[in-house]
């Protein structure tokens, strides 16, 4: 499948009909590929289960430069990428996508396998391609569960602690937190020129987490902004260096919106009102529902 | 902060069309409620960013309440139908998060309702005296 | 030379902390180790087998936050209360040869004219007990910048040999601790179990891939512009996602902001780690020195391999722990930024 998607990336480089490629690029073990652009030969691409990174998040850097972008996406990325699309931050007619299969991305450390899959992986339903040019491999592309319902089950288990507990797992969750803000910089739809934690002109500005409170502040504002945008693509937990569950808020959000205004994909398509750019007259939940969950 | 009874500070956000003026009519018609109130007025009940809530709760604040048109009458048609999707998803996060749910509040005031804008207030800083202190959302910088 | 069987090291700890030492040692949780203070709850997860924790010692010298004063109006006049110097002395038990060096590149930073009173005070108090890398693994490159995995700096070296700990002091810090606690010691004289030790520690670090040598030799101070100019940082910073992970996690990184906080009734000023990866590092009232993200990747990398050598006698701020290599989430790394330099232009 490498082979093929590197003839097909060679070719179109070569006969004009892109400008760049963007792809993963071998590094210097096999296990850190890096997401990079090819300009003239594509010899050092390669696509493997470790190829974790979300490439639709670098077609932003690309909008505003000259001809066409080949990007190879991994069917959860093409959601990604539709989200970018609707929110007007990349176009279409920029890109040539070439959906490509996944058998799941492995979990390194140390460069080294751990045998596990990301956990997004574990509860995967995107197996489909939401968008693209051209399929290369796509039948590779496994079923882990039919049951759409099992990346909540963690969420259910928080949600059966009492308030205390909740707010002692979180505690201890957020107080790893280094504000590197890796989560905020992989996110796609995550894109703000300039983000309110960066924006000296407000004192809401925070390049460290001084108190509790800042890091409750800052994770709590990070998904909420996403929130009916996020497309689960996972790369908030994956760059986390201090290993924080941070999919477990965003995974929050999106099974509220379910279960409150109905079920809605982020990026499924291009067309449908997000759920928090949308309104319900007569059938929204108070928000008094909260308080009578008990 | 001095030692001694617990006095707790709430803040409304009150939208300008409605709720301010229930509150301005509870005012007028003498109708009392708790002096631990601080209004603050907005344009729309949908102008109250998370980021208000959690701000108040930094710095000091025991309780957030907002208060807006009823839906169906907002001044701008559909704010408070934001709102009420907003709202809802941020406090049912910081119930996940464990922070007490007693210290939110949503409600629609209109400008008629001074005697709801009261009991409301009357309930809702009872709510939070019982609390007591806010100490899961709070920032020991501004409290010292 | 001593020795202290790895069951005892709790009850070593123990003594330490009843006596008002801080003890800083290595502990799992979950997924991660990191140095953590030491108590009776996380004594059964003690990980000195793991190499590298998370977040370097850096933390306990040069604390992400530090609180520099308080200001206050009193009577029209502004009252400002400085916040105290560290006086309680601490231990950071199992640093790894690399960390004890970032240490050193940090001392030579803080410690030099004009002397940094918060930095100095801390680092008084502190005693590092290092451990040499039995396992060095993949990502390791200290060996390029003449790092000794096998004889370990610091206060007191430690090799950890079949479940017990050989100890040895190198200091007069390192021995004032060794005598406070030598009745929990028992003399040793196994001076070639550690020999054995460090050569096979030896054998495994020339075996990784990175140890064949990097072309450090490229980035001399002499050559500033030719590397500042290079055309090579475009391509290299393209992958750059601009968040501040390899910044947070060196052990030799170590630029911080001042900034103040306004908590309603006072003025606190404080300090906090900065990133030359994040748009407002350095920003002044001009605007900003670097405008895009491939200056702000080129000043990360000029300053480990170039501006702090010529400042330092030649030596790099990078002590080779391989801690960026292993979490940087778009797989850059130092160690490509070095390797993309070997052929000249």
């Amino acid at each position: 499948m490498q082979e093929l998607m590197k003839a097909k990336a060679q070719e179109m480089l070569s006969n004009g009909s892109v400008t760049r490629v963007l792809a993963w690029k071998k590094g210097d073990f096999e296990t850190n590929p890096e997401p990079a652009f090819f300009t003239k030969h594509v010899d050092d691409m390669v696509y493997n289960q470790y190829c974790a990174t979300n490439l639709s998040n670098f077609m932003v850097g690309v909008e505003k430069e000259e001809g066409k972008t080949l990007v190879f996406l991994k069917p959860c990325d093409t959601f990604s990428f539709n989200q970018l699309l609707k929110e007007n931050r990349i176009s279409r007619d920029k890109a040539y996508i070439i959906g490509v299969g996944c058998e799941g991305v492995k979990v390194i450390d140390e460069m080294q396998e751990t045998g596990a899959l990301l956990e997004k992986c574990n509860v995967c339903t995107k197996i489909k391609h939401m968008v693209y040019d051209e399929l290369i491999g796509e039948d590779v592309t496994r079923r882990v569960t039919d049951d759409p319902l099992t990346r909540f089950k963690d969420i259910e288990a928080i949600e059966k602690m009492d308030a205390g507990e909740r707010f002692a797992f979180w505690q201890g969750e957020f107080s790893k937190c280094i504000r590197c803000n890796a989560c905020r910089n992989a996110c796609p739809p995550c894109g703000c020129k300039k983000c309110v934690f960066d924006n000296d002109n407000y004192d809401t500005a925070q390049k460290a987490n001084v108190t509790t409170f800042e890091e409750q502040m800052f994770h709590i504002i990070r998904a909420y902004h996403v929130a009916g945008r996020c497309t689960d693509c996972g790369e908030c937990t994956r760059v986390c260096p201090q290993d924080i569950p941070l999919h477990l808020l965003n995974r929050k959000f999106i099974k509220d919106i379910n279960a409150l205004y109905g079920e809605f994909q982020a990026g499924a398509d291009i067309e449908t009102l997000g759920p928090l750019t949308d309104f319900n007259i007569d059938q929204d939940a108070e928000p008094s529902i909260v308080y009578d969950r008990g | 902060m001095s030692v001694g009874e617990f006095k707790p500070l709430v803040v409304a956000f009150c939208c300008n069309w409605c709720s301010y003026a229930g509150a301005d009519l509870a005012g007028t018609s003498r109708l009392q409620y708790p002096a631990e109130v601080k209004i603050i007025k907005v344009p729309c009940s949908c102008r109250v960013n998370p980021l208000f809530v959690l701000r108040a709760f930094q710095k000091g604040a025991d309780g957030v309440i907002i208060c807006g048109c009823h839906p169906g009458d907002c001044h701008y048609s559909t704010g408070n139908y934001y709102t009420r999707r907003r709202i809802t998803l941020l406090y049912s996060m910081l119930d996940y998060l464990g922070i007490e749910k007693g210290r939110t509040h949503l409600e629609w005031v209109s400008a008629a309702e001074g005697v709801k804008f009261a009991t409301v207030m009357n309930k809702f800083v009872e709510q939070v005296y019982e609390l007591g202190e806010n100490r899961r959302l709070e920032d020991w910088r501004c409290k010292s | 030379m001593y020795k202290i069987d790895k069951d005892n090291l709790p009850e070593l700890f123990k003594f330490l902390t009843k006596n008002g030492t801080d003890v800083f040692a290595p502990v799992r949780k979950g997924n991660q180790v990191n140095f953590e203070s030491f108590t009776d709850e996380v004594a059964s997860t003690l990980d000195l087998d793991t190499l590298k924790t998370v977040r370097s010692p850096k933390d306990f010298v040069l604390p992400q936050v530090e609180h520099l004063f308080d200001a206050t109006i009193e009577n029209k006049q502004i009252k400002l209360e400085t916040s105290p110097l560290a006086d309680k002395p601490y231990v950071i038990f199992g640093v790894r040869p690399c960390d004890v060096k970032g240490i050193e590149v940090l001392d030579n930073v803080y410690l030099k004219d004009p002397v940094d009173k918060f930095y100095q005070a801390r680092r008084a108090q502190g005693v590092i007990i290092s451990l040499a890398c039995t396992n060095p693994q993949q990502t390791c490159f200290c060996k390029s910048f003449n790092i000794d995995a096998a004889n370990p700096q610091g206060d007191i070296a430690i090799w950890l040999i079949n479940d017990s700990l050989n100890w040895k002091s190198l200091t007069d810090k390192g021995a004032n601790l060794t005598t406070q606690v030598k009745h929990l010691l028992q003399e040793s004289s196994d001076i070639d179990e550690v020999e054995a030790c460090q050569k096979d520690i030896q054998l495994k670090i020339d075996a990784l891939p990175y140890s064949r040598g990097l072309p450090l030799d490229k980035f001399t101070p002499d050559k500033l512009l030719e590397i500042f100019n290079d055309a090579r940082w475009d391509e290299l910073s393209k992958a750059c996602i601009a968040c501040g992970t390899c910044t947070f996690i060196c052990p030799t990184c170590q630029c911080y902001d001042v900034k103040d906080y306004d908590a309603g009734k006072k003025v606190k000023r404080y300090r906090c780690w900065d990133s030359c990866m994040y748009s407002d590092f350095t920003l002044m009232a001009h605007g900003n020195s670097r405008n895009t993200q491939k200056e702000r990747f080129r000043q990360r990398y000029m300053h480990k391999l170039v501006y702090h050598p010529d400042k330092h006698h030649g030596e790099f701020s990078c002590v080779g722990c391989g801690r960026c290599v292993n979490k940087c989430p778009s797989s850059l790394n130092i160690v490509k930024v070095i390797k993309s330099f070997e052929v000249d232009n």
